[in-house]
C-alpha cells in the first residue's frame, strides 16, 4: 500500500468511525439526556458525574479500562466470547464502543442544556391540547431543542476525528481496520515524515475549523418569543 | 347541576390546601384571591398538572379519587395560561391546530373555521408567533384551547402579562365567549374588575381555603366577606338597555322596577348590559331629595350594617331583586338611626359599565 493509499484508507475509517459514532451517540444520548433533565432520582447526581468523566480523564486511562473490560479476561469480554462472539479490543467495533464512551458527554451535555432550556411549559401546554408523553417529546421537545441535537452531532463527530488516546490503547494500528487519522499522523511524526504529517494535520486544523465556525453560525437558538 | 365537583386538601410545603368546591355547567366561575392564595395551584390540580390527594369529578366522568388520575391528555380541558406559550417553532395555524388533529374527527364539537371567524384569527394565520402583538398571542392561544374540544375551559389569569390596550383587545372576545358558547369557563383573576365584569359565579379563596362560593352579586356585597370591604367594592346589576337619549348622551337602562341612567351610548336596546357601581358613589336619604344633580334615585331597603374602615360604615341594601353597597360614614348612619329594614333613597353619583 503506497503512503497515499495509506493516508486516503485511514482519512475514509476516521470519517466512518466518526459517522457510525455521532449516529450511535444520538440514539443514546437523547434518552439519557431526556431522563438527566425530568428525573428526581437520587442518582441523577452520580450519573451526571458518570458521563461527564470522558472529559477530565487523560484517554489513556479510559482506553486502558476500556481495553481490560472488554479483553479475553474482561467482564464483558469474557461474556461476549461465551455468546460465542469475538472480544473488541483491536476491531473497528471495539473503536466505535471506545470512541462513543469517550464522546459521550458532547453529546449528552448540549442535547441536556437543550431539553433543560425549554422548561415545563410548552409541555404543559402540549398535556393540556391531548398530547401523550411520547407526543409530546416527539412534537414539542425534540423540535425545540433542535439546536441542541446539531451541536451535539458536530461535537461528536469532530471529537471522534480528533480522537487519539483511546483508539491507541484500544485499537491499535491496524491499517484499513483501526488505524485512524490522529494515528498515522502518530506514524508520520515517528517516522520523521513531517510533509506527509503536516498535510494531514493542516487539512484537520481546517476541517476542525469549518465545524467550528459553523457551529457558531447554524447553531444558533429558537428565537423565543416573549410571553 | 354541576359540572365540576372537587375535593381537595394537601399539604404542599409551608402550603396547606383545603378546598372543596362544585362549578357550575353554565357560564363563568371566577376563581378570585390574592397571589399566593392558590387559585393558581386548585386550577393546575383541576388540569392534572399538579397532584394532590383529592376527587374531582368534570361531568359526570371522575378524573381523580382514590384509585385513580386520569393524565391531563385525557382530560377534556382547555387551558389559557397567563402568557400565551405558543409554540415557537409551529405557525399559527399549526398550534391553531396543535389540539384540534389531536381529537378524533367523530368526537370534534367545534368548527374550525367557526373559531377563526369568531375569533377574527383569519388575517394571522400564515405567521409566526414572534410576529405577533401579546394581545394577538393570548387570542390564538385561547383558540387553540377551544379547537381542542374541551367541555371545561380552564384560564389562569389570561391577561396580566398584558397592557392595558391588548386587555382592551381581549375583554370583548372572553364576554362573547360567555354570551355565544355552551362551554363552562373557570376563569382565575385578582383583578376585581375583570371578574365583576365577566364572572356569574364566584369561588373567593385565601391562603388556600375557599371562603365563598356562590353567586357573583353576593359574593361581591355580603358583608363577612372581604370583597365589601375593600376600597373599590361595587356591586353589579345585570341590566337591560331601554333608550338612548342622544341630544344629553345618556343610557337608560333597566333591570325589573329598577332604572338606571348613565353616560354615554351604550348598546343597542334590549341588549343585555352590566353595570357597575362603586360602594363609594352611593349616599343615603330617608326621603326622596329635590333639585340634586345625582340622575339616579332609588328606593331600597337596608338589609344590613357592618364596620368598615375607621369611621365608616358599610350598609348592604336590598334593591328589588339585587342588592346595592353604600359606604357612608358613622355618623351618617347615626344620624339617620339605620337598622335592618329601614326604607332608604339609595342616590347613586355613578353608574359604570362593567
Amino acid at each position: 500500500m503506497s503512503l497515499i493509499e495509506a493516508d486516503t484508507s485511514a482519512i475514509l475509517l476516521t470519517l466512518e468511525l466518526a459517522s457510525i459514532t455521532t449516529a450511535l451517540l444520538m440514539l443514546i444520548a437523547t434518552p439519557l439526556a431526556w431522563w438527566l433533565t425530568h428525573t428526581h432520582a437520587r442518582l441523577r447526581a452520580a450519573v451526571t458525574a458518570l458521563v461527564s468523566l470522558p472529559l477530565v480523564l487523560p484517554p489513556t486511562v479510559l482506553g486502558f479500562y476500556l481495553l481490560v473490560l472488554l479483553g479475553p479476561q474482561g467482564t464483558v469480554g469474557r461474556w461476549m466470547q461465551q455468546l460465542g462472539l469475538s472480544t473488541l479490543p483491536f476491531t473497528f467495533a471495539g473503536l466505535v464502543v471506545g470512541s462513543v464512551v469517550f464522546s459521550l458527554p458532547f453529546a449528552v451535555q448540549p442535547i441536556a442544556n437543550a431539553f433543560a432550556a425549554i422548561g415545563a411549559r410548552p409541555l404543559e401546554v402540549a398535556a393540556t391540547l391531548r398530547a401523550s408523553s411520547w407526543d409530546r417529546f416527539r412534537s414539542v421537545a425534540v423540535p425545540l431543542a433542535r439546536p441542541g441535537f446539531l451541536t451535539a452531532a458536530v461535537l461528536a463527530f469532530a471529537h471522534t476525528v480528533g480522537e487519539f488516546g483511546v483508539v491507541l490503547m484500544l485499537g491499535g494500528n491496524i491499517p484499513g481496520q483501526t488505524r485512524v487519522l490522529s494515528v498515522a499522523i502518530y506514524d508520520h511524526v515517528e517516522a520523521l515524515e513531517y510533509a506527509d504529517a503536516h498535510l494531514l494535520s493542516a487539512g484537520l486544523v481546517a476541517f476542525s475549523f469549518l465545524v467550528l465556525l459553523m457551529l457558531g453560525r447554524y447553531g444558533g437558538h429558537w428565537q423565543r418569543t416573549p410571553a | 347541576m354541576s359540572l365540576i365537583e372537587a375535593r381537595f386538601r394537601a399539604t404542599l410545603g409551608e402550603f396547606s390546601l383545603d378546598a372543596d368546591f362544585s362549578v357550575p355547567t353554565r357560564g363563568v366561575t371566577a376563581l378570585f384571591g390574592h397571589s399566593g392564595s392558590g387559585k393558581t395551584t386548585l386550577l393546575r390540580l383541576i388540569a392534572g398538572l399538579e397532584r394532590a390527594p383529592g376527587r374531582l369529578v368534570v361531568d359526570g366522568e371522575v378524573w381523580q379519587d382514590d384509585a385513580r388520575f386520569v393524565p391531563t391528555y385525557r382530560r377534556a380541558l382547555g387551558y389559557v395560561f397567563q402568557e400565551a406559550s405558543l409554540f415557537p417553532h409551529l405557525s399559527v395555524r399549526a398550534n391553531l391546530e396543535y389540539g384540534w388533529k389531536r381529537v378524533p374527527s367523530r368526537a370534534r364539537t367545534i368548527q374550525r373555521d367557526e373559531v377563526i371567524d369568531w375569533l377574527e384569527l383569519a388575517p394571522l394565520i400564515t405567521l409566526q408567533p414572534h410576529q405577533l402583538s401579546g394581545g394577538q398571542r393570548q387570542r390564538v392561544a385561547i383558540g387553540r384551547a377551544l379547537l381542542s374540544c374541551p367541555r371545561l375551559l380552564l384560564m389562569d389569569e389570561p391577561m396580566a402579562a398584558l397592557d392595558a390596550d391588548a386587555r382592551a383587545d381581549i375583554l370583548p372576545y372572553l364576554e362573547r365567549l360567555h354570551r355565544e358558547l355552551e362551554l363552562p369557563l373557570l376563569y382565575v383573576s385578582h383583578a376585581l374588575d375583570e371578574v365583576a365584569r365577566l364572572a356569574d359565579h364566584l369561588l373567593l379563596i385565601e391562603a388556600g381555603h375557599l371562603v365563598y362560593q356562590g353567586p357573583l352579586v353576593e359574593g361581591l356585597t355580603r358583608l363577612d366577606l372581604p370583597l365589601a370591604h375593600r376600597d373599590i367594592a361595587a356591586t353589579v346589576i345585570d341590566a337591560v338597555v331601554v333608550a338612548h337619549d342622544p341630544a344629553l348622551q345618556l343610557t337608560r337602562v333597566a333591570r325589573g322596577a329598577i332604572s338606571l341612567e348613565l353616560p354615554g351610548l351604550h348598546g343597542s336596546p334590549g341588549a343585555p348590559l352590566r353595570v357597575r357601581i362603586t360602594a363609594r358613589d352611593v349616599s343615603l336619604a330617608l326621603a326622596m331629595p329635590r333639585q340634586t344633580s345625582i340622575l339616579n334615585l332609588l328606593p331600597a331597603r337596608v338589609i344590613e350594617l357592618a364596620d368598615d374602615a375607621p369611621g365608616q360604615v358599610l350598609v348592604r341594601l336590598a334593591l328589588g331583586d339585587t342588592v346595592l353597597l353604600a359606604r357612608i360614614t358613622r355618623k351618617s348612619a347615626q344620624l339617620l338611626n339605620l337598622q335592618p329594614g329601614t326604607p332608604v333613597v339609595a342616590q347613586v353619583k355613578s353608574v359604570a359599565v362593567a
